[in-house]
């Protein structure tokens, strides 16, 4: 059974390669139906797998970007990246992440950085988690009372509507997206997801995906999609950093990246065919057991903690692609259907 | 008036926008540390991959990792672009004979 194992030539380790390509897989899955990178689910697996720690993040996020740009070819032929937005955000999210970044530097002066940092985390794991499931409870309330049926039909949380009405100029109208709003409202949305990036040493799609939902307004599947562009430039970023730093495993992220290559394409076609509450739903999930398995890991239940994410990504990743497979068995059947009743009628 | 004026407005936005993409490029090119500079604060690794068991091309990135970070660090980066490009297109061109339709979707919230 040698063929199975791998010798990654710089981190010098044998690997079993199917669980690389798996990790990939699940984590394509999952980036591709929520629009994030998926550092905190690929780090654990890829620790299990005999991975030293070293390379395991330069890895993870070389493998991220190269993901990202697959679900984000998928994504933007569907329609769902709003590019302007996305690099109006760029702007925001690097020196959000700069000024984290220094945050950061300055508490470890003061020492406990760790803990502070693991609390921060939680609590706004916690806020994501609670605003998903209250907006979702706010919106069936309101559809049960027949009240507030909008253009994109009832919303719970409407924040983004107080905040498209500040119309500081430059007004910019993203055509994708499908609304206008002052440009400093992206740029601060970004800067502050940015800022928690950077001081949460993370990529940041747990934050900015729901930012772009609740904050400035984007339907879900444009949130994911424009996130993923996002994911995209930063991972390559990370990538070119870790690697000057000498800390990643080229062979693990190629064999990575041809799993996370079919993985995104069931997770992208699978938001086809889910609804946007859906998607909200499922990674307020994802954002909860994200939190209990931090929460476990500060009180050193590291294995639970490690299973739990991989349990999380499991179940997930199967939900996923089994609303891809429902999702297209019905479309091929209309469309065979149509076709017959086409041809009857000729 | 009202169009030269709206012409105006976007023109301003239009150039604002030229400026914040020519500093996105500035920060791209110059800054790279800025991003995942904090959190797991990744410190320069001093590992030397061993290359007496490697040959070809394998051998060539084990040397290069060893003695060049630089130009081990943009292959990194150009090859994870290209291959994420390559298995992208692959997948298109496979996902394309499954008879969905890839192009469109309607976004429903509920």
């Amino acid at each position: 059974m040698d063929w199975l194992y791998l010798y990654m030539p710089v981190a010098g380790v044998t690997i079993f390669w199917p669980g690389l390509v798996l990790i990939g897989f699940s984590v394509g899955v999952l980036g591709g139906f929520f629009g994030m990178g998926g550092a905190w689910m690929v780090t654990p697996g890829l620790n299990i797998l005999g991975f030293p720690m070293a390379f395991a993040i330069g890895t993870d996020m070389a493998h991220i970007a190269g993901k990202s740009m697959i679900s984000t070819m998928r994504h933007s032929k569907f329609g769902n990246v709003d590019y302007k937005l996305g690099l109006i955000m760029v702007l925001g999210t690097f020196i959000g992440i700069e000024v984290g970044a220094q945050l950061v530097m300055y508490l470890e002066r003061l020492g406990k950085v760790e803990s502070i940092v693991r609390w921060v985390y939680v609590g706004f794991l916690a806020l994501i988690g609670w605003m998903i499931f209250y907006d979702y409870y706010k919106a069936r309330t309101k559809k049960k009372m027949g009240l507030g049926e909008g253009e994109k039909g009832t919303e719970g949380i409407t924040w983004y509507k107080t905040l498209h009405r500040i119309k500081i100029q430059p007004v910019v109208y993203f055509k994708t997206a499908g609304f206008s709003c002052s440009m400093w409202l992206p740029i601060s949305v970004s800067f502050m997801t940015g800022l928690l990036a950077g001081f949460l040493g993370i990529g940041g799609g747990l934050f900015r995906m729901p930012a772009l939902v609740y904050l400035i307004g984007c339907p879900t599947h444009i949130a994911v999609g424009t996130d993923l562009f996002e994911v995209m430039i930063s991972g390559l970023y990370g990538a070119f950093t870790y690697s000057m730093k000498g800390r990643i495993e080229l062979v693990g992220v190629f064999v990575m990246l041809t799993g996370a290559a079919i993985g995104a394409q069931i997770g992208t076609v699978a938001t086809k065919y889910a609804k946007g509450y859906g998607i909200r739903l499922a990674f307020g999930t994802c954002v909860v057991a994200c939190m209990v398995s931090i929460i476990l890991k500060e009180f050193k239940f590291t294995a639970i903690s490690a299973a739990l994410i991989l349990c999380t990504i499991g179940l997930m990743s199967a939900y996923i692609t089994v609303v891809m497979l429902k999702g297209a068995a019905e479309e091929l059947r209309e469309k065979k259907a149509r076709q017959r009743a086409a041809a009857q009628a000729a | 008036m009202n169009g030269a004026g709206e012409k105006g407005r976007w023109g301003r936005t239009g150039s604002l926008l030229a400026k914040l993409g020519g500093w996105a490029c500035f920060m791209w090119v110059v800054l790279p540390d800025w991003v995942w500079a904090a959190g797991e604060k990744a410190t320069n690794l001093v590992v030397v991959a061993d290359t007496r068991r490697l040959t070809g091309i394998m051998k060539y990135f084990a040397n290069l990792y060893n003695t060049n970070t630089l130009l081990f660090a943009v292959w990194a980066v150009v090859l994870t672009a290209l291959w994420g490009a390559i298995l992208g297109f692959l997948m298109d061109f496979l996902m394309a004979r499954t008879g969905l339709d890839l192009k469109s979707r309607k976004i429903v919230e509920h």
